[in-house]
């Protein structure tokens, strides 16, 4: 049976990643094309490739009442939801409607793993973490959910999604059945990922990490950066209060049953995402203004994603990848790569594919290389995660103000 | 709050000591326990697979297999959420060892099997399995959050989807701070239920406290070892043909789970 989906209003969105801390720094990287790779210092000895670092996280302000909570990637929640005035939206919208009618669903690959590696590196008799780190909170997946919640007095269901890349597109998803069976009013959904060795390591054992700063869809691309990034969205029913606000119209999801760490070449998971998507919201391909493409760099993905594209959609849909700037930051693409898409709509111009020298032949003309100014009403963003979990999301402007 | 009505169609469950659904009635019904296995079978991957998959893996394919048997449906339809408080935490701590020693030498394989959607991962490879699949946690109330989920998922897209919630015990330094020591996991094929005289489970979520009756000694041990055996009052429901419990889905929110009771 076909399912449709609710289509929500995003009234409250913010991003703070390589880039900068929030929408303003965002916006300004996208217009000048300023990737925020930098080459990578960090930790004591760090792998010669480049990352995409927020500047100034270890020294940035975390009030002592989390201090059970404080690591980096807590820092980097906190530093995030204190952008774009994003936490007292959603305290505003649980006086509306009521503290336990707010669900919050999270996205992240490594959680606070960054110091349960510190705890290791500073064994007590080489047995036991260490006191400063011999804390519960911090030394599991839902850390950051968990400090999220209690930072926003979330009193509603909590949820981390940890389905690798693809783990913040997916909390759009849970949040929508959420709300569409009426469990709750809105939901607070995002993502955070920080930098750690477990994926700096991880990914340079599997040949993955780029010696350069990554190239998406160039012909010479030799893999990713990663980067970190907190990013979050508060979605609510569209109403009189929210007309004039973006739409997430709808999330499509599959699994590629391939492989656990690369993607089917024939890119069928992707397209059964894409589809899931199109057949939810009741899209056609030729309503595809952008699609603000995964495009990691890695020689497989790109390769798949440009023949998805070439064989699905009309070159009137304009298509990049942001990765160049940002860096691939895991478990956050999802919500930050959502925020781009929702800037570029908000902006009317397609973002440039950022760190492409030489086009890979199999790139069809679909490729937004410069940024293009635009109109986009409908614009998709693809997810897809190590372990064949895809997710592919579809946002519109708001249908005040569009003249298209 | 709204509710949420659904059907089970088929239940899993592994521990050491239990090695599927009726082990586990037969423990509540005469407080038996089965002579520990040292692994479980696991036999929906293929020899290779299971070779390189983490118990953590063979835990969770093992309960998911025994449910989806059970429903009698095709595991290639049937959306999926693996739940884990901690996910392989014997990978974890391999993996930060081998970064506080020799970083370079970290095992790629290895390292695949330390994303918390491994078993989702390895599932849909086996099974071929295209539809959604998810992987989540909420710490200690990671298995009435992701019931929370599943059930959602089922209701929402009008479709059966398979939860299951497992860990296993933790190694280490990592596992002498967290506590979890048994393996355990659970699994149940849910789909929507919307026909009146089919007895559900009713699903509410509640302020209260989580609370359950009584089960044998043995389970209070299991449920403070292992954050997944949370699912046992469920399941014992199950096997009981009745009652009703409150299964934590955060800090600070409750799901009132209600059996109905065949007219």
């Amino acid at each position: 049976m076909r399912v449709t989906t609710l289509p929500l209003a995003v009234t409250a969105y913010t991003a703070t990643s390589a880039l900068g801390l929030g929408l303003g720094a965002h916006l300004d990287a996208l217009e000048q094309q300023r990737s925020g790779l930098r080459a990578n210092d960090f930790g004591d000895n760090p792998l010669a490739c480049w990352i995409g670092r927020v500047a100034g996280l270890e020294s940035a302000a975390f009030p002592d009442r989390y201090a059970q909570w404080d690591c980096r990637n807590n820092r980097l929640a906190w530093l995030g939801l204190n952008q774009d005035a994003f936490a007292s939206k959603v305290e505003a919208a649980q006086r509306r409607y009521g503290p336990a009618r707010l669900a919050l669903l999270l996205g992240t690959s490594t959680a606070s793993i960054g110091a349960t590696e510190e705890g290791y590196r500073r064994l007590e008799d080489d047995v036991r973490l260490p006191a400063d780190l011999h804390r519960t909170a911090i030394h599991t997946p839902h850390s950051l959910t968990a400090f999220v919640a209690s930072a926003l007095d979330i009193d509603g269901p909590c949820l981390t999604i940890s389905t690798a890349c693809s783990s913040s597109a997916k909390v759009f998803a849970g949040a929508e059945r959420l709300i569409r069976l009426g469990m709750v009013d809105a939901a607070v959904v995002g993502g955070v990922d920080s930098l750690c060795d477990s994926v700096l390591y991880g990914f340079n054992a599997l040949e993955l990490v780029s010696p350069e700063p990554c190239r998406p869809f160039d012909a010479g691309r030799r893999g990713i950066s990663i980067g970190e990034a907190a990013g979050f969205a508060l979605l609510e029913r569209i109403g009189p209060d929210t007309e004039h606000a973006p739409r997430v119209l709808g999330c499509g999801e599959s699994s590629d049953a391939h492989h656990m760490s690369t993607p089917d070449p024939e890119g069928v998971g992707a397209e059964l995402a894409l589809r899931d998507v199109l057949e939810r919201t009741g899209l056609d391909v030729a309503h595809i203004d952008y699609i603000n493409l995964h495009g990691t760099a890695s020689q497989k993905n790109d390769a798949m994603e440009a023949a998805l594209v070439a064989r699905r959609f009309p070159t009137s849909t304009r298509v990049s990848s942001t990765k160049g700037l940002t860096g691939h930051t895991l478990g956050a693409a999802g919500i930050v790569e959502s925020v781009i898409t929702l800037l570029a709509m908000r902006e009317r111009f397609v973002p440039g594919n950022a760190g492409m020298a030489t086009a890979d032949p199999a790139c069809s003309s679909h490729f937004a290389w410069r940024n293009e100014a635009r109109p986009i009403r409908i614009a998709l963003s693809h997810s897809f995660g190590f372990g064949g979990s895809n997710a592919c999301l579809a946002f519109a402007h708001a249908v005040a103000g569009i003249d298209a | 709050m709204s509710s949420l009505r659904v059907q089970v169609e088929g239940i899993g469950a592994w521990s050491p000591t239990v090695a599927d659904f009726d082990a586990f009635r037969r423990l509540l019904e005469d407080d038996a326990v089965a002579a520990p296995s040292a692994r479980p079978p696991a036999s929906a991957l293929s020899p290779n697979e299971r070779r390189r998959a983490p118990e953590s893996v063979l835990v969770a394919i093992e309960v998911a297999s025994q449910a989806v048997a059970m429903s009698g449906r095709a595991a290639d339809t049937l959306a999926c959420v693996f739940a884990s408080a901690y996910g392989d935490q014997a990978t974890t701590d391999y993996m930060c060892r081998v970064l506080a020693s020799a970083p370079t030498e970290l095992s790629p394989t290895r390292f695949h099997n330390s994303v918390h959607n491994a078993p989702a991962g390895y599932w849909t490879i086996a099974t071929n399995c295209r539809a959604p699949s998810s992987a989540i946690c909420a710490g200690h109330a990671s298995f009435g959050a992701g019931l929370l989920e599943a059930a959602a998922q089922a209701c929402a897209d009008d479709r059966a989807a398979l939860l299951v919630c497992s860990d296993t015990a933790g190694m280490g330094p990592l596992g002498e701070l967290i506590g979890c020591r048994h393996p355990f996991g659970a699994a149940l094929v849910l789909s929507p239920c919307k026909d009146a005289g089919v007895p559900g489970l009713l699903l509410a979520p509640v302020t209260d406290a989580p609370s359950h009756a009584p089960l044998p000694a043995v389970c209070a041990t299991w449920m403070h070892d292992n954050p997944s055996a949370a699912s046992l009052p469920l399941l014992a429901m199950l096997a009981r043909g009745g009652g009703e419990c409150v299964l934590a889905v955060s800090d600070r929110l409750g799901l009132h789970v209600e059996m109905e009771i065949v007219a």
